[in-house]
């Protein structure tokens, strides 16, 4: 059976418990579970590793400022560390040139043609000129997927469905735009995997030829171990501007998230909840630190003790 | 450079002049899987038993213990029992038509996993048809139909918005009536947390009983090798409501190692039948279980 990240750490601090002071050994036993607990909300393992060390010396530190009891201590400084390293919340995106280029990037099915959608809706709704421009030219009915987004949210889409060449796609689109009063293009690009050479030569391209003023990678929030490779590797290529994380109206732990934000410090900049294209919400550290711990009930009781 | 070494190479590396395993050895043992998302409680699981056995039968080599390593993670994985049928995609044994629902969550890779299951299919001579059940994902309809073009297999449509139930208890219905070998039915992509999707599902399968009691003879569960811990509620929710009888595993072709899936196959007893590396018509393999535990210990 699945057992429960608040399970874990409840048995972890059962070691804790009774005590008044946390001690080498009690937070040595305990930062060994947080860890696992960590590690199976899928956080990368070496990054597990180094956050619970981290809090272990927190840990010691302040053992003296103790007022509650240790186990709580113990989840707060977690908590409060965890929200820390997954940085401020709503970051903005950077809107710049004419017109100003959006370009997103990711694997395949992490949700980025969805996202275009709710981001143009999103931006339309500002009352920003938007545009879409459909660059995946390999994923069978791509193109007719953001056509039918599109025509949803009202806003145009740019595609050449006989172009085999995705860069020179992005760039018609471009000059598209400026000749139609568009002041944003949202470039959808096709999924790729970071050891697809070729693929990732494409989108290095598309940056190129384009130069976004905001480049955002997006990315499955039930995403395992292997989010730090993929995420460094898209960084090395784009260095990109900021992550969105999808399919969070799932119950995944989302530990990815913290994974990602420690190998590239890159901000969260949104979340995904949805298939809608509404479905869309700003990055807040406390309540993904409380989600990837699982135990949001426990956190609120000290904040009230 | 540690983490371009193979798995047995680090393992070597501590064992050597040791005969017992010990506390060095199981922490690299636990970091390699838990590295391959096999997470903490299958990796216990297969700590204990490797300790149990050496306990038992002293290890002399490293080599012994590559061995032992090997024979206890593939013991976790259920032998896929029709492996001589889906080896070469016969059907000769099989009831015909014999229907194949797939069934996941958004975007593990359902629709191509079923385009690439067509071509071998039809490649072996099978007579194949698919129902495009998924109405509701954009342009969802199109891509099986490009699908179904491109491996040249026809594709039992609705359109858009329409009933997927009734899409699926045509697409059986058709395919019974022209003679089908196999029958696959695409569904829209959905998180096991949404009751009301998760019951449509159940639905689905049962509108299509009303014409073929058997069916669906498979029941295949999609989980993309990404996935982390995730899947292994997939694996159960998806159970609950249509009884899942078969696994594909896709983008194996990147750097995950899907390894979640065995302590999903060995929980629930569901037999890894593909996997998926790549997104051509070809890119799809019959799952090999010591293939599979190699590929985990390799960088
Ligand atoms: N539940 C849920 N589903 C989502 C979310 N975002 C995207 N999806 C679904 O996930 C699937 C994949 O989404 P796409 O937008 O097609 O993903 P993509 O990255 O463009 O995929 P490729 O272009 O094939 O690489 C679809 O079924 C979407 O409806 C989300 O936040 N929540
Ligand atoms: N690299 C790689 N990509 C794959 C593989 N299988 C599927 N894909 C890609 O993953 C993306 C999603 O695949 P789909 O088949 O549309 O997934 P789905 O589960 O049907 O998605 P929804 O219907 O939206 O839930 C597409 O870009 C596929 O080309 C695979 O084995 N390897
Ligand atoms: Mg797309
Ligand atoms: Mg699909």
């Amino acid at each position: 059976m699945f057992q429960s990240l608040q399970d874990k750490l409840n048995g972890a601090f059962r070691t804790l418990k009774g005590k008044d002071r946390i001690t080498d050994i009690n937070v040595a036993a305990t930062t060994k579970e947080v860890r696992r607990a960590l590690v199976d909300a899928d956080v990368n393992f070496k990054i597990a590793k180094d956050i619970t060390d981290r809090i272990r010396e927190t840990a010691m530190d302040r053992k003296i400022l103790i007022s509650v009891e240790p186990g709580q201590m113990f989840v707060k400084i977690v908590q409060e560390e965890l929200t820390r390293l997954m940085g401020s919340n709503s970051e903005s995106i950077s809107i710049k040139g004419d017109p100003a280029v959006i370009l997103i990037a990711g694997l395949q099915g992490s949700g980025k043609t969805t996202f275009s959608g709710k981001l143009a809706a999103m931006l339309k709704k500002q009352g920003k000129q938007v545009m879409l421009a459909a660059c995946d030219i390999y994923r069978p009915a791509a193109i007719d997927q953001l056509k039918v987004l599109g025509e949803q949210i009202g806003v145009e889409v740019y595609a050449e469905p006989e172009n085999k060449n995705a860069v020179a796609i992005a760039q018609q689109a471009i000059a598209y735009a400026r000749q139609n009063g568009k002041k944003i293009v949202i470039v959808d690009t096709a999924g790729r995997l970071a050891v697809d050479e070729a693929m990732m030569q494409e989108v290095e391209d598309i940056k190129k030829a384009l130069n976004p003023s905001e480049i955002l990678f997006v990315v499955d929030s039930m995403t395992g171990q292997d989010a730090v490779n993929t995420a460094k590797t898209f960084n090395e290529r784009l260095n990109f501007d900021g992550v969105v994380l999808t399919k969070l109206d799932g119950d995944s732990r989302g530990g990815a998230a913290l994974s990602i934000r420690q190998v590239v410090e890159k901000p969260i900049k949104f979340i995904s909840t949805g298939e809608k294209m509404e479905a869309l919400d700003l990055f807040h550290p406390d309540r993904m630190a409380s989600r990837i711990l699982g135990m949001g009930d426990v956190i609120s009781l000290v904040e009230r003790a | 450079e540690k983490s371009k070494e193979s798995i047995f190479g680090r393992l070597s590396r501590v064992v050597i002049g040791k005969t017992t395993v010990d506390e060095e050895v199981l922490d690299e043992l636990e970091e390699i899987l838990i590295s391959s998302d096999v997470g903490v409680e299958t990796t216990v699981k297969i700590i204990d038993r490797i300790e149990k056995r050496v306990a038992r039968d002293k290890y002399t080599s490293t080599g012994e213990l590559d061995r032992m390593l090997r024979e206890e993670v593939a013991a976790l994985l259920t032998e896929n029992r029709s492996v001589s049928i889906s080896n070469s995609f016969e059907t000769e044994q099989l009831p015909k038509p014999y229907v194949i629902m797939v069934v996941g969550v958004n975007g593990v890779g359902k629709t191509t996993t079923i385009g690439k299951l067509a071509h071998q299919f039809h490649q072996h001579g099978k007579k194949v048809v698919l129902g495009a059940a998924d109405t509701f994902r954009a342009a969802a309809v199109d891509q099986l139909k490009l699908w179904g073009k491109r491996v040249d297999v026809p594709v039992i449509e609705h359109g858009m918005n329409t009933d997927p139930s009734a899409v699926a208890f045509d697409a059986v219905k058709k395919g019974v009536e022209i003679g089908a070998d196999v029958i696959i039915i695409d569904t829209a992509g959905r998180l096991h947390t949404k009751v009301n999707l998760m019951n449509e599902l159940t639905k689905i399968k049962r509108v299509v009983q009303k014409f073929l009691p058997e069916a669906p003879h498979e029941v295949l569960l999609v989980l993309d090798g990404s996935t982390g811990q995730n899947a292994v509620i997939q694996a159960r929710e998806f159970t609950k409501a249509t009884e899942v009888t078969s696994l594909a595993i896709t983008k194996l072709d990147g750097t995950a190692k899907g390894g979640v899936v065995i302590g999903i196959s060995d929980e629930f007893k569901i037999p890894v039948k593909y996997i998926g590396v790549g997104e051509g018509m070809n890119d799809l393999q019959v799952f090999n279980r010591e293939q599979f535990v190699d590929s985990l210990f390799k960088k």
